[in-house]
């Protein structure tokens, strides 16, 4: 469950930054998440749920953009995305995978509504 | 991030002990400092004879590493240990792969040559701590309370009680786990992941982030291969598909078979 880790540091930095632009209330946060960041989307979500209660963010919604793996071969620089099987570069033959997307853990935005 | 971690519950904090120690909580207090507590004061007292309702909504970029408060601090313990020429290892595996074994019999190899240290990470007990004491290495114990992984604040912590000796290799027996501890950088020199022939030949294809991570892969328990339905080739081509610049090494810690490689390794070590 380190997704409970990781949903407080979402609030944590989310709270920080919307209290730097005086925020009254944070409408959105949006997430690049990678399919391949080791993260479980629905025990995130649900450690989202818990991790906002007395926060600025309690009420907030969260858009989470989940972020395809591709892969490049560091042979002959083909860009595929990964089978289960992380199976061989279907261009050349060769298992030199490289990971270019897919394992972002990053906090995007925020929409907020600011003070008057 | 927190030092509880996320997944510990208030009340049962992470406790870092040596073998022997009764008072658990003696070396730290338990302030977490949160520094995002909303709390500040509007005294300009305005009046208005119209209401606002009708708040400006402004779109904040941040790009944040949602990982960079732990990336942070395992660049400090990076730093730390450069300064003091240790090599730092951070060992990872499933319950019940066998790193404790092997860190002992790996202990024993290297004792006479090389100044050691551990720190030992599991939710409860200080059984690991004990065992590793009995080898004549300091040793730490973090329990982690119901926390799934070390951190790098934990680490920190265990580092400063610890006190590793000056160009000594700290090994880090990471929680038993082979999903959460892949996240969280520790300031490690190189990521160890130990799998068993018990586990089945294809722990690398299931758990591709922790294999990802890693510089070193160990395959461990070899005398019960003739028990067990694990495929070795499998094993290999499974792991290297996901990381292909994985180095690997098949050995028994209870036999001592292919300790040798293991061991060779471990003493070229540099900081």
């Amino acid at each position: 469950m380190h997704e409970l880790s990781i949903a407080m540091s979402i609030v944590d930095i989310a709270s920080r930054k919307a209290d730097e632009a005086s925020a009254e209330k944070v409408t959105l946060v949006e997430l690049d998440i990678g399919i391949m960041s080791g993260i479980e989307f629905i025990s995130l979500e649900f450690a989202l749920s818990v991790a906002v209660k007395d926060s600025i963010l309690e009420g907030t919604r969260f858009k989470i953009n989940r972020i395809e793996p591709l892969c490049e071969c560091s042979s002959c620089n083909h860009l595929y995305t990964p089978g289960q099987d992380f199976g061989a570069c279907p261009e050349c033959g060769k298992q030199e995978i490289e990971f270019i997307r897919g394992k972002e853990l990053q906090i995007k935005s925020l929409l907020i509504d600011q003070k008057e | 991030m927190c030092d509880t971690c996320g997944c510990g519950q208030e009340g049962n904090p992470v406790r870092i002990s040596r073998p022997g120690e009764t008072d658990l909580h003696q070396d730290h207090s338990h302030n977490h400092d949160h520094d995002n507590n909303n709390s500040h004061t509007h005294d300009s007292v305005h009046s208005h004879d119209h209401s606002h309702d009708h708040p400006h909504q402004k779109m904040i970029r941040i790009e944040e590493d949602i990982l960079g408060k732990n990336n942070l601090l395992a660049s400090r313990n990076s730093g730390f240990f450069e300064a003091k020429d240790i090599v730092a290892l951070n060992l990872m595996s499933s319950p019940g792969s066998g790193k404790t074994t092997l860190l002992e019999r790996t202990i024993e190899a290297v004792k006479e040559s090389r100044k050691l240290a551990v720190i030992e990470g599991d939710q409860q007990t200080m059984n690991d701590a004990e065992r590793i004491h009995r080898t004549g290495v300091p040793v730490v114990q973090i329990n982690t309370g119901n926390g799934c992984h070390l951190d790098a604040e934990m680490i920190h912590r265990a580092v400063k009680k610890l006190d590793p000796p000056q160009e000594s290799i700290l090994f880090i027996e990471n929680v038993g786990n082979l999903v959460c501890p892949s996240l969280f950088e520790l300031g490690e020199k190189s990521r160890i992941v130990i799998i068993s022939v018990t586990e089945g030949d294809d722990k690398p294809l299931k758990y591709p982030t922790m294999f990802q991570q890693a510089q070193v892969c160990i395959i461990n328990k070899i005398d019960l291969l003739p028990y067990v339905d694990f495929n070795m080739e499998k094993a290999r081509e499974n792991a290297l598909a996901v990381n292909p610049k994985l180095e690997l090494f098949e050995l028994s810690a209870k036999t001592g078979e292919g300790m040798d490689h293991w061991i060779q390794w471990i003493l070229t070590r540099e900081p």
